[in-house]
């Protein structure tokens, strides 16, 4: 199991935000978690990562990391692209692919570069350009692409539609496709636009104030009129 | 005409010195979003414990060496025992810190070496009169010196996979962690940096003004005036702000107010960029929506 979540509680100073989450993430493939604004689907990653106070127990690669600090996370092949894309803007392509790869001391970081210009190709254009300059779905792939050069296990993705133009949002969704077939890495994908998102995970769960109320394959969920009509409202 | 040309070139040497205490200050400005006030103290602090290496037998460049690296240390330690603890606090414990900091260091430098006035030694001296007495052996040394400085460290922050963390972890603690940086360590190497370069630029000022524990009081302002006018968040600009400051103040004492004023050209810059440029010459100015 790559990530198993059990009695997670997490919350901002006196406000609880998750209640008690039980969930997985199995090799490879996506698991989408699923709800509505302010279900706590942001909480869930940032909890994952040590970002916020976290109780409970969050075992990733078979090791406890609950109340680890987030770098240490990082450090162990978990990879976050953040609400707000979390690149920095400040620097250039270049310079955001190369603080991607900081952590690593393998010689492959050269050729993971040409994996991501394969993947990316309208970074390749950019390169030398500072990174706050991008239009949104640059910066959207610039932050999925610095996630990747960690090499992580498992890639947490929030929200990688947000703010972004319909055809933008189709173009990055085939990349996450390909990104899934060509390598073996797991996404935890969290989305507001559950039709998008259950057409590309294999799992999926569905959070409603802080508690997870459905769980089960993507495809089953998709055609469940009941759970589409009361949880996704489409 | 040749007074003149000696005023700028004195300037550009004073100058060097500002550029690297300013250097030092936007170094922390932009890890911390506050102006580390000690940074002169500590500066003063470094070029004593030179002094005392010197006239132990020490040869100077081993002194110099020396407390480079002591100076690292120094401020590595006080980010780590000083301000770590209070990294989450409101802005007036910082600026509290920092207060007592400078009179912490400031005294604690009168007590250990006393506060009469020492000779400083320079490194570099010539037979004779250097491009026909235009400048002196020192002026142009200290200057070589500093600009040697400035360029390792643009060198550093610009080439290294470390210099480009810091830069990352100063922009952007939060995205930084995410790819595994170690922001806390980063904070207390550019804490250690600074305190590196002001340590070289009490060194190279100390012969000038000689050594007595508030040495770098005043410089520390010329500093602060060069890095608002370049714009605190800019390296770069607190480098050539420093440099500006140096040459307008040796200029406005030489022709304008007199040397008994000097300092208040320095104050007078500071209100003037506040009130027209308020984020200096080459500072970013930042827009937020509300």
């Amino acid at each position: 199991m790559l990530l198993e979540v059990k009695g997670m509680q997490a919350g901002y100073g006196q406000t609880h935000v998750l209640h008690g989450l039980d969930f997985v993430v199995e090799e490879g493939g996506v698991t989408a978690l699923l709800g509505a604004n302010g279900a706590g689907k942001t909480t869930t990653l940032r909890a994952i990562c040590g970002m916020v106070k976290t109780e409970g127990d969050v075992t990733f690669l078979g090791e406890r990391i609950t109340g680890r600090a987030t770098e240490d996370i990082a450090r162990r092949g978990l990879a976050h692209v953040p609400d707000g894309r979390g690149t920095f803007m400040e620097l250039s392509v270049e310079e955001n692919f190369r603080l991607g790869a900081y952590v690593r001391r393998d010689g492959e970081v050269k050729s993971d570069f040409e994996r991501m210009f394969e993947w990316f190709p309208r970074l390749k254009q950019r390169w030398r350009q500072q990174a706050g300059t991008l239009s949104g779905g640059e910066q959207q792939m610039l932050a999925i692409a610095r996630a990747l050069l960690l090499r992580p296990r498992l890639l947490l993705l929030d929200e990688p539609s947000f703010g972004l133009a319909p055809l933008i949002v189709q173009e990055i969704f085939g990349i996450m496709r390909r990104i899934r077939e060509e390598s073996g890495v797991g996404i935890l994908l969290v989305e507001q636009n559950a039709n998008l998102a259950l057409e590309l995970a294999d799992r999926a769960y569905l959070l409603e104030t802080g508690r997870i109320v459905v769980s089960g394959p993507a495809a089953e969920i998709r055609e469940d009129e009941a759970v589409r009509r009361s949880y996704l409202g489409y | 005409m040749d007074g003149f040309a000696h005023q700028i070139i004195a300037g550009i040497a004073t100058g060097g010195i500002y550029a690297s205490v300013a250097l030092a200050l936007v170094m922390i400005y932009q890890a911390t979003h506050h102006v580390n006030f000690a940074q002169g103290e500590m500066a003063t602090l470094s070029t004593f414990i030179a002094w005392s290496m010197v006239e132990a037998g020490f040869p100077y460049w081993v002194a110099f060496a020396a407390t480079v690296m002591l100076s690292f240390l120094i401020g590595v330690l006080v980010e780590r025992l000083l301000m770590r603890p209070v990294q989450n606090a409101p802005v007036l414990t910082h600026v509290g810190v920092f207060i007592g900091l400078l009179l912490i260091v400031g005294n604690m430098t009168g007590w250990i070496f006393g506060y009469t006035t020492k000779v400083y030694p320079s490194p570099f001296t010539s037979s004779g009169p250097l491009m026909g007495g235009l400048i002196s052996a020192h002026e142009l040394g200290s200057t070589a010196v500093t600009l040697v400085v400035l360029t390792l460290v643009f060198l550093f922050f610009r080439y290294t996979s470390l210099g480009l963390a810091m830069r990352a972890a100063a922009y952007n603690p939060r995205s930084a962690r995410l790819v595994g940086i170690r922001v806390g360590w980063m904070l207390a190497l550019g804490w250690g940096l600074a305190a590196a370069i002001g340590a070289v630029a009490g060194m190279m000022v100390a012969p000038v003004v000689f050594l007595d524990p508030s040495m770098m009081t005043g410089i520390l302002l010329y500093a602060f005036a060069g890095a608002l006018i370049g714009g605190i968040d800019n390296p770069l600009g607190a480098v050539i702000g420093g440099f500006a400051v140096g040459v307008l103040e040796n200029l406005a004492g030489a022709y304008v107010v007199g040397t008994e004023l000097k300092l208040t050209v320095a104050l007078a810059i500071i209100i003037g960029v506040l009130v027209v440029r308020p984020s200096g010459l080459l500072g970013r100015v930042v827009t937020s929506r509300v």
